[in-house]
């Protein structure tokens, strides 16, 4: 186990090799000099643009930039944001939780759905169920998550008025007993964290049901009808373990569209996360900022699909004790 | 059931194409057309759909709007299906050391949260419809080059490409002329799978007023329009929803069924 | 008197729009402490046959005639209560061990689930009563196996495992499925002289399915021989006096003799019998009646029944 951990750890270098680079490439899409980045964004000062020029280097040979580069990554130096001179670093950290807390809620709802509906669909395949988790997963798959926000928003914000759409507080937040203020960050969180549990609903709800076909098809569930087991127990027991192993995997990997789901999503509800500050940050031109987000975010995913690994091998027995 | 969904998706694809092509001949207004008169009319038999903040006819915004909606998604996914075969064929076909480090790469890219790699280069470009387009290509080639790979592995070994190696043919050819016919169907149905997801991003980044500029038409961004006006003109963010919805389940629809239809003939 | 009766089993299965005959219209009985074995080439519908025996074939097109154990018509039970005969009363092993035990559960998690299922007791008296099962089929150092996982223990271990669970809630009927098809040749015979044993102490009767004649010939008491969905011949000393061609074929193909009169040509698809014996396209000795007419089994000495229009006498 401890040296599948640091095999998998080290696996992780040339991926983050990667990562800086690909990033590093970004800023160069700017074609050709500095001064172009001055025309995309007017607002950057002559005394700003030396600054830009000095933080990646552009003045100097190419590989040169990139060491440089790289040496501040790995010291998590962004520079500062444009907007306000303050850390990159610091902006990020600060935004960070409540995305994570978004992001975790919703996939919380979404294995909370996705299991039911894909265990009931995957046991009479092309059954009455099954066709209409079907047609719900195109409509899931096809609907864009800021368009479902606008209705939900048009629907609880405006015509029934019973749901806050806009921020994470109410204006009198600072007002209120800190029991009030739970539920008032409760209430704000309802219709985001409902229009990131759908977007993600279809897909899992697919996934649970494709992994309980095929494990409901092998021998060991023949073995233990033999033995006289009830079907209930046999696919929440027997079955239900085994698929929820790849599922793990795919939890891992869906980090990055949750991650770039919050940009539309915060946008959308003017949450103060990260995905919005890189909105903000990216409509300001804000390019310390804007690096630093693309970097932490393809950390984050590393990160995410290194835990999930590891849950992975720890969850199922023929990785564990091999 | 396979042959439903392709019926039904090409089908609303069909309508699509024809609305973009005769939009000046359906559209009742010029979609640019400011009537001061009329500014946020709620639907009537003047304006089927309403009007927007602007008095432009909803209606022939969105007939208008087809338009960019469906080049962006052929563009779009033109530029990912050439650097996605491209370098899936290459890694698939080479194999070794070549073949792992373009997976690595592949890897790589995948890392990166899509949207953040779009608002980054979005950041770097200016907003034509043309580098939308290339930015969306740029981002989403990577499912495509895995898929082809994978094909390109399993027909290499196959007899057929040994004994064309045998009689001389140059790599090149086999590539272009044995290996990619057979991996058609699966790049197929990617692509049109992509087509929909392309126009899924444009109309979200359009959203953001990061995508397709004003005054042309774009489904995202007149529900950017529509959210700003939502409490007094629900129609502006209804409607432009309901063709994107509608077209990428055209593609979804399509896609899948090709998906079945192939795996059940095999 | 009979602890199974099988009286015109039907499976058909359905797939893209055409009907699979797997087993079409069988009939056998087996005897209290008997051992009857069953054997043909794979795709001739014995396993078909053996899950069907607890309705275990997962969705047929067609599952009929009449399963009688201790004359109760299985196929007649409800769901409740066939779940007490399945593992209680009739237990099975089957080929690939590893596979057919559940790969993220302990030995000891699934020996304790049937124990508990069908015996009331606590979970420690289960855990003591597994560790007996698991010395009782000869697994050494037993507590430390029944902590493994399946894909810890050799394919042979495995087996064990699988028979000690079959034996842990003392059927009645064992149906071992091609127990030792993939297992090495020591350990073959290892397994088959533990099945051999746990037979004759828990006084079991026991369904052998195989494609290795020379297995039936030491283990069982009487041999059925299927083809193509039917059995073809049924009988005791089947090996020393075949009637049927087919069974002739299987035998010298198998001991070598007149090989050129061994198994020709493909086994019938399943999706189309060819009309009247099916048997009829690879038999050496078909007439013009054999395309045209079905046979019937017939018994055509004591005990010995034959499905063929010209039964070949012949002495191996």
């Amino acid at each position: 186990m401890l040296s599948y951990f640091l095999k998998r750890l080290f696996s992780l270098v040339p991926l983050l090799l990667g990562i800086t680079f690909i990033s590093f490439l970004i800023i160069h899409l700017a074609p050709g000099k500095p001064s172009y980045l001055k025309e995309m964004n007017p607002r950057i000062s002559a005394e700003a643009q030396e600054r830009l020029i000095r933080l990646y280097q552009l003045d100097k040979p190419i590989l040169v930039q990139y060491i440089h580069w790289l040496k501040r990554v790995i010291k998590l130096d962004f520079g500062n944001s444009f907007a306000d001179g303050r850390k990159v670093i610091v902006r990020i950290r600060e935004r960070l939780p409540i995305t994570l807390l978004i992001n975790a809620l919703s996939l919380f709802f979404i294995l909370l759905f996705a299991f039911p509906v894909g265990i009931i669909s995957s046991l009479k395949p092309n059954g009455v169920f099954d066709k209409c988790t079907t047609l719900f997963v195109f409509i899931g798959f096809s609907l864009p998550s800021f368009y479902l926000a606008l209705l939900l928003m048009l629907l609880f914000g405006i015509k029934l008025g019973c749901l806050p759409i806009s921020g994470i507080v109410s204006f009198n937040h600072s007002q209120l007993s800190s029991g009030e203020r739970i539920l008032d960050i409760a209430k704000h969180l309802i219709l985001p964290v409902s229009v990131a549990t759908f977007g993600g609903l279809a897909g899992f709800s697919r996934y649970v049901r494709a992994n309980m076909i095929e494990v409901l098809k092998q021998d060991y569930i023949r073995t233990a009808y033999a033995q006289g087991i009830g079907r209930g127990r046999i696919v929440c027991k027997f079955a239900l373990k085994n698929a929820l192993l790849p599922l793990i995997t795919i939890l891992g990997l869906s980090v990055p569209g949750l991650l770039g789901g919050s940009v539309i999503l915060e946008s959308v509800f003017a949450i103060p996360g990260m995905g919005r500050l890189l909105y903000e940050a990216t409509l300001s031109r804000d390019y310390p900022l804007i690096m630093g987000g693309v970097v932490i975010g393809a950390v984050l995913t590393l990160l995410g699909n290194l835990i999930a690994d590891l849950c992975y091998a720890w969850a199922d027995p023929r990785i564990r004790y091999q | 059931m396979s042959r439903r969904f392709i019926l039904s998706g090409s089908l609303i694809i069909g309508i699509l194409i024809i609305l973009a092509l005769f939009a000046p001949l359906l559209s009742p207004y010029d979609p640019n057309k400011i009537d001061v008169e009329n500014i946020l009319s709620p639907p009537s038999k003047a304006h089927i759909l309403g009007t927007d903040s602007l008095g432009r006819d909803l209606l022939s915004r969105i007939l208008y709007g087809t338009r960019v909606s469906l080049k962006v998604g052929v563009v779009a996914v033109g530029i990912a299906l050439l650097i996605g075969v491209a370098i899936g064929a290459l890694a698939g076909y080479c194999s070794g050391r070549i073949d792992a480090l373009l997976m690595r790469f592949v890897d790589i890219m995948l890392c990166f949260p899509t949207f953040f790699l779009l608002l980054s280069m979005v950041a770097f470009l200016r907003p034509t419809v043309f580098n939308i387009m290339l930015i969306i290509g740029l981002t989403s080639w990577m499912g495509v080059a895995r898929i082809v790979r994978a094909e390109v592995l399993s027909i290499k070994e196959r007899e057929f490409i040994r004994y064309i190696k045998a009689m001389g043919a140059g790599d090149m050819r086999i590539v272009s002329k044995h290996i990619l016919p057979n991996v058609l169907p699966s790049i197929l149905v990617v692509g049109i799978l992509r087509m929909g997801g392309a126009i899924l991003t444009e109309s979200a980044l359009s959203f953001l007023g990061l995508g397709v500029q004003p005054p042309i038409p774009s489904w995202g961004s007149i529900l950017m329009e529509g959210k700003s006006v939502m409490d007094i003109a629900w129609w502006m963010s209804v409607f432009p929803g309901i063709a994107i919805l509608l077209t990428v389940l055209g593609y979804n629809l399509l896609a899948e069924g090709i998906r079945t239809l192939a795996i059940s003939r095999s | 008197m009979y602890i199974l009766e099988v009286k015109n089993l039907k499976v058909y299965f359905s797939q893209k729009g055409k009907v699979l005959k797997a087993v079409d219209g069988i009939s056998f009985f087996i005897r209290e402490g008997e051992s009857l074995g069953l054997a043909g080439e794979s795709g001739s519908g014995k396993t078909v046959t053996a899950l069907s025996l607890t309705r275990l074939v997962s969705h047929p097109y067609l599952l009929s005639g009449e399963v009688l154990f201790r004359g109760k018509n299985i196929f007649r039970l409800k769901s409740a209560d066939l779940r007490k005969i399945r593992g209680a009363e009739i237990a099975y092993i089957f080929q690939n061990p590893l596979s057919s035990l559940n790969p993220v559960f302990t030995v000891g998690n699934q020996m304790i689930e049937i124990i508990r299922l069908h015996h009331r007791k606590t979970k420690r008296e289960a855990e003591v009563y597994a560790l007996k099962m698991l010395e009782k089929v000869g697994i050494p150092d037993a507590y430390k196996n029944l902590r493994s996982y399946p894909h810890q223990l050799s394919g042979g271990m495995n087996q064990r495992v699988m028979i000690a669970m079959a034996l842990s809630c003392h059927p009645s009927l064992l149906i071992a499925d091609e127990p030792t098809t993939n297992l090495d040749a020591t350990t073959q015979v290892q397994i088959l002289q533990l099945i051999e044993r746990i037979k004759k102490e828990e006084r079991l009767s026991l369904l052998f399915i195989t494609h290795d004649l020379e297995i039936l010939r030491r283990f069982t008491n009487r041999v059925a021989i299927m083809y193509a969905g039917q059995i073809v011949e049924i009988g005791e000393n089947l090996f020393e006096k075949p009637f049927h061609p087919y069974t002739y074929a299987l035998l010298s193909a198998r001991s070598g003799i007149i090989p050129e009169q061994g198994l020709k040509g493909e086994a019938p698809s399943p999706f189309a019998f060819p009309a009247g014996c099916r048997f009829h396209p690879r038999c050496p000795f078909k007439r013009s009646i054999c395309e045209e007419k079905e046979p019937i089994l017939q018994e055509k000495k004591k005990g010995h029944f034959v499905a063929c229009h010209f039964p070949q006498t012949m002495v191996k």
